[in-house]
């Protein structure tokens, strides 16, 4: 599972990396950034659905990888 | 280097009177809320919801010919909708009154980059974006927090207390007069500035712009101030920012400050009120924050879902027929994210304060390019405020349930909030 931010959406409300700092990051603007390259770690499913679920924005794409 | 001349001469001198068109101003009780609404009335500030609600399940976008004719659309997808069409809805003037400035002075506005529509509005916007990051506003937590407890030593031997007055208020006008840097004393004036701008939208003209004249005489001498002393705060930055490879306008430079004055103040001050006024009256909710303090970040954004103090407005740029109403350039349409917040098409349990509500894709500060610009430093502030009191006063109650009032208009929250802590 992988999650990536779409910057055209994203408008820097900072829910994502609120909740789930181990998923996202700000960058210098306050705008969403997935660290590192987005895969999720075993155990950080939740954490990235719920950061899914409260982007105001619905910024956050899950990518389920097959 | 040249000497920066630029606020020498009062920068509205010689400038001609703007326009714009003024409306008759209609007052009193409102008939039918769906055909006459109106958010300056007594029964509005009082409990806007059971009317957001009605209409919602009745129009859904109610329609009032007071301000000169207005729209309201209640349901999460629409407000939603307008938020995003920057095509169709201007944003060079956010509060609905009874006067619109003239069409060329968008796509600056009077208070960039609120005021402003794209493409300027993102380069007066990407200025600001990094003095309010998260990171940066966690560097004045510390002093926010000293603050709050300063706040409630002042409780001292007090049974009751006003918490909207006594607490709420004091706290973002001392952050943002910090961020500002202008002298803290200047609180009591701050929020004069902030109910002329948002509360007095029914006065007669000459009187809004005599307050208006007012703030910007403040500003202004705030301004020369830094000029002559620059310092590290956000009206030095202003006054030496640049944008397209010149200094802003000297008209940009007070919009802005005005803004951040304006709207760092009565907002934050509404949802620290509004967040008490809930606990006050409902002691399970109080109780279990007192135990499980961890869960206050989430029960937050439930207070800032289910009382939403932030109602922004757009004007119509072209006659339009949308989702059913006939819309009229030049006609407003007020941006109700509180309404949007309480849709059951987007909200289970819509009506009900769920604190530990796990999934709150909430509207409170907006969506879209205009997202509030001070959203983190309001939810450090908020937070912040919320941790310092359920610490200091874990017990406390409505002292008169009938005393609370509530401020009009499109910022609301209580102005008077008497509190039983002892």
């Amino acid at each position: 599972m992988k999650v990536q931010i779409d910057p055209a959406r994203c408008q820097g409300h900072g829910r994502c990396y609120d909740l789930s700092p181990d998923l996202f990051t700000e960058d210098d603007e306050g705008y969403g950034q997935v660290v590192g390259d987005g895969v999720v770690p075993p155990g950080g499913e939740r954490a990235a659905r719920v950061a899914v679920s409260n982007c105001p924005e619905k910024a956050i794409v899950l990518v389920e990888e097959a | 280097m040249s000497v920066d001349d630029r606020f020498v001469r009062d920068f509205r001198e010689g400038q001609e009177e703007p326009l714009g068109t003024r409306s008759e101003i209609i007052t009193g009780p409102v008939s039918d809320w769906a055909s006459d609404f109106s958010h300056l009335e007594p029964e509005w500030a009082a409990d806007p919801y059971p009317i957001q609600d009605e209409l919602r399940a009745r129009c859904p976008i109610a329609h009032t010919e007071r301000f000169g004719g207005g729209w309201l659309p209640t349901r999460y997808e629409d407000v939603a909708a307008i938020a995003y069409d920057t095509e169709h809805f201007s944003s060079r003037a956010i509060i609905m009154s009874n006067y619109r400035p003239p069409r060329d002075i968008a796509p600056v506005g009077a208070v960039p980059p609120i005021s402003s529509d794209p493409p300027f509005h993102h380069d007066a916007r990407k200025l600001l974006l990094p003095a309010f990051t998260k990171k940066e506003v966690a560097k004045r937590e510390e002093a926010a927090r000293a603050f709050c407890h300063s706040l409630i030593d002042g409780f001292e031997g007090a049974e009751i207390v006003d918490a909207a007055r006594d607490y709420a208020q004091h706290i973002p006008m001392r952050v943002i007069s910090d961020m500002l840097g202008f002298p803290p004393e200047d609180g009591p004036r701050f929020r004069e500035f902030v109910e002329h701008a948002l509360e007095g939208v029914n006065l007669p003209p000459e009187q809004r712009v005599a307050n208006m004249g007012e703030l910007f005489d403040y500003l202004l001498e705030q301004i020369r101030d830094h000029v002559a002393s620059p310092r590290d705060d956000l009206t030095t930055y202003l006054i030496e920012a640049e944008l397209y490879g010149r200094k802003l306008e000297p008209s940009h430079v007070a919009g802005t400050m005005a803004l951040l004055l304006i709207a760092g103040i009565d907002t934050t001050w509404s949802a620290i009120g509004a967040s008490l006024w809930h606990l006050a009256k409902t002691p399970a909710d109080r109780e279990r924050l007192v135990a499980e303090p961890g869960l206050l970040p989430t029960a937050m954004e439930e207070f800032l879902r289910a009382y939403a103090p932030v109602t922004m407005a757009r004007l119509v740029k072209e006659d339009i027929h949308w989702r059913g109403a006939d819309m009229k350039a030049d006609d407003w349409v007020l941006v109700s994210f509180p309404a949007a917040n309480r849709d059951p098409a987007q909200f289970d349990r819509a009506d009900e304060v769920i604190i530990d509500r796990e999934i709150n894709r909430h509207a409170a500060f907006g969506l879209g390019i205009h997202r509030c610009v001070g959203s983190h430093l309001a939810r450090m502030e908020l937070r912040v405020a919320l941790e310092v009191w359920l610490e200091r006063v874990p017990v406390f109650g409505l002292a008169d349930p009938s005393a609370v009032t509530w401020a009009p208009g499109q910022v609301r929250g209580p102005r008077t909030l008497p509190l039983r802590i002892g």
